[in-house]
């Protein structure tokens, strides 16, 4: 039997206080740390006495944005993916494996390259409705046959569909250099180079997403113990699923647009936040949404010293973290399918 | 009184029609139990009548009511289903699992009260599992385990408790076990239970109802002494069985007849090609 580490409500809220607490320092130390540090004095500085130097620039322009990208999005990502395990019953789901950032990818590249779109605007708009294209096929797919959805219908559709846009995004990118100058920035998966407007164009968007979700857990819960049991319950779990599809869309959309396709964090995240605190679904929302923003605040980091003075992209540093992590959890049995 | 009637009920699976044009009355306070061949409906008759799957045509009545323009929680208020062989999420413990039985109960507003907790309480008393309530549910035995399902069953506190193979998977002890938490609840509480058995001769110890399925329909119904005979057997499980009394409480028993261990023979004359069998065996002895 799994214990849990944190098992009582006291031990799980000094948990979140902890992760408040290493939250804060992430964001701290992605606005002082780089290539040029800079101390939290000159930081704050930038903001009540700013005197346009550079490095006060640097602070307000990309130092911040950046930071606050990669705690929202590491948030988001991993709450989608938390949302897309509890629904689909798959400790294997993630936004990354279902097609949804391939669905998001393509729709973009798509977009810059036959109707030379490149704002922020009109990429976000691309994301969600790719997003939400390929995640409505996933699902019909999965569900096609006589036992209606499953979780392994699920994620062969889902690598069906990922594998189907990603072929149709690099056909796109072979065939029209434009595009691929205008989108290459952006499909690499970085939280760097980003204004601060391209997250606070979807923050909102983000920010309801993790209420409604938090909201949704006992529902979730419910759902999670099987669709006729669920059923049985009173539960009309119609409205569930899709309420659920429609977060787990709107948060990856979100993500993508901002920071382009970062995988790893929506998967290894709730492995992490159940094993710390068990199966509850409020709880496995909370941490996950605290532990996704630190695990890409602090890769995000990482990636600026391991190449220095390059950077290491941080979708390669997620997967450089993720991955052992992952063969780690499911060597130990924590993952059963 | 009838606790569930079926009107003309057809279902289907795409194509495939499973139950066709079924007139059916479960008794109220009563213990019923479908019994039938592999593949032949049950599951499905079941779940239609719990709303979990939507009938092609006909009506399902609940106490006289309509299921299919019943508000969904206000039936989960007074039907519960244990679907067969369900299975919980990877920890979730057995507390967690019963508690989820008080959902219909529960709203926005009305997150969890003291009756909750006691019905989960009660629920987890009546079914032995208190001293085993923090244990993740995927950690217990097939018998423990079933046994938490069903806790969470009952901590829904409805009259009337649908569940499909609730002995699958148990053996000789827990099965008697399990079925005699149910009694109980039918003589203290006069709970209206209908379940699919495969165990013939527990069925017809344990059931005051008993309605046989073939052919997409219902072949016999009614008390166990009435309806269990060699006849129904054959017709229902395509077997040639005798059927004598229960040695203990009378209810009738079924002893089925197999090519496995021929030899000693019982009181009535077996079957023609039984017989022949036996002679020949007979003629070694
Ligand atoms: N989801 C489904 N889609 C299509 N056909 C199905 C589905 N579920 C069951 N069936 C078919 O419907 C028939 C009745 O199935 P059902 O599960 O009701 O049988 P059962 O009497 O409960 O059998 P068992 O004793 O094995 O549990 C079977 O032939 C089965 O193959
Ligand atoms: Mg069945």
């Amino acid at each position: 039997m799994i214990k849990n580490l944190l098992g009582s409500t006291p031990l799980k809220l000094g948990g979140l206080f902890v992760c408040l607490v290493l939250l804060l320092a992430g964001l701290i130390g992605s606005v002082i740390f780089g290539v040029v540090d800079t101390s939290w004095h000159v930081a704050i500085d930038a903001y009540t006495q700013f005197d346009g130097s550079n490095e006060h620039i640097v602070i307000r322009e990309v130092r911040v944005p950046r930071a606050l990208i990669a705690g929202a999005v590491g948030a988001s990502l991993a709450i989608a993916g938390a949302l897309l395990q509890a629904m689909t019953r798959n400790p294997l789901a993630d936004v990354g494996i279902f097609g949804i950032n391939a669905g998001a990818s393509f729709a973009i590249v798509f977009g810059a390259a036959v109707f030379a779109m490149n704002s922020l605007g009109e990429f976000t708009t691309l994301s969600f409705i790719g997003a939400a294209l390929s995640g409505v096929l996933v699902y019909f797919l999965g569900a096609l046959g006589r036992e209606g959805i499953t979780p392994l219908k699920l994620t062969l559709a889902g690598a069906a569909v990922t594998a189907m846009f990603s072929s149709f995004t690099h056909a796109i990118l072979v065939t029209n250099e434009q595009a691929l100058n205008d989108v290459l920035f952006w499909l690499a998966g970085s939280v760097a180079g980003r204004k601060l407007e391209m997250l606070t164009g979807v923050f909102p968007y983000m920010l309801l997403a993790w209420i409604v979700a938090f909201l949704m857990a006992r529902p979730i819960n419910t759902f999670m113990m099987g669709e006729d049991v669920a059923k049985g319950l009173g539960q009309r779990t119609v409205l569930v699923k899709a309420l659920a599809g429609l977060l787990i869309v709107l948060l990856s959309a979100c993500s993508v647009a901002v920071s382009g396709p970062i995988g790893f964090i929506g998967l290894v995240t709730p492995h992490l936040a159940r094993y710390l605190i068990g199966s509850d679904t409020r709880w496995v929302l909370v941490y996950s949404g605290f532990l996704g923003a630190i695990l890409l605040l602090f890769a995000d980091i990482l990636g600026r010293f391991i190449a220095m003075p390059g950077e290491v992209p941080i979708g390669v540093m997620t997967a450089l973290m993720g991955a052992p992590f992952f063969i780690y959890v499911v060597r130990k049995g924590l993952v059963r399918a | 009184m009838v606790a569930l009637e079926t009107q003309n009920l057809t279902l289907t699976y795409g194509e495939s029609l499973i139950i066709d044009q079924l007139n059916l009355q479960i008794p109220k306070g009563k213990i019923t139990v479908l019994i039938g061949s592999n593949g032949c409906g049950k599951s499905t008759l079941l779940r239609s009548m719990a709303r979990l799957l939507k009938p092609k045509e006909g009506n399902i009545l609940l106490d006289g009511q309509a299921i299919a323009t019943t508000p969904t929680k206000e039936i989960a208020k007074r039907l519960a289903i244990l679907p067969q062989s369900p299975t919980a999420p990877e920890g979730l413990t057995v507390q967690q699992l019963v508690k989820q039985g008080r959902y219909p109960h529960q709203n926005w507003l009305k997150q969890w009260t003291t009756e909750d907790e006691a019905m989960v309480n009660e629920a987890l008393e009546s079914t032995g599992m208190t001293e085993l309530k923090d244990r993740a549910v995927d950690s217990l035995s097939g018998g423990q385990r079933q046994r938490a399902w069903i806790a969470m069953t009952l901590a829904q506190g409805t009259e009337t408790i649908l569940l499909d193979e609730p002995t699958t998977y148990l053996d000789m002890t827990h099965q008697v076990e399990v079925l005699d938490i149910l009694f109980e609840l039918n003589q203290t509480q006069k709970r209206t239970i209908i379940m699919v058995l495969h165990d013939l001769n527990l069925a017809c110890r344990y059931a005051d109802h008993i309605v046989a399925l073939k052919d997409k329909t219902v072949y016999a119904q009614g008390h166990p002494t009435e309806t269990i005979t060699p006849d129904t057997v054959r017709a229902v499980f395509s077997m040639d069985a005798e059927i004598i009394p229960d040695p203990i409480y009378g209810t009738p028993m079924c002893i089925p007849y197999s090519r496995g261990r021929i030899g000693r023979k019982g009181g009535t004359q077996p079957h023609a090609h039984h017989v022949a069998i036996s002679t020949a065996v007979g003629q070694f002895a």
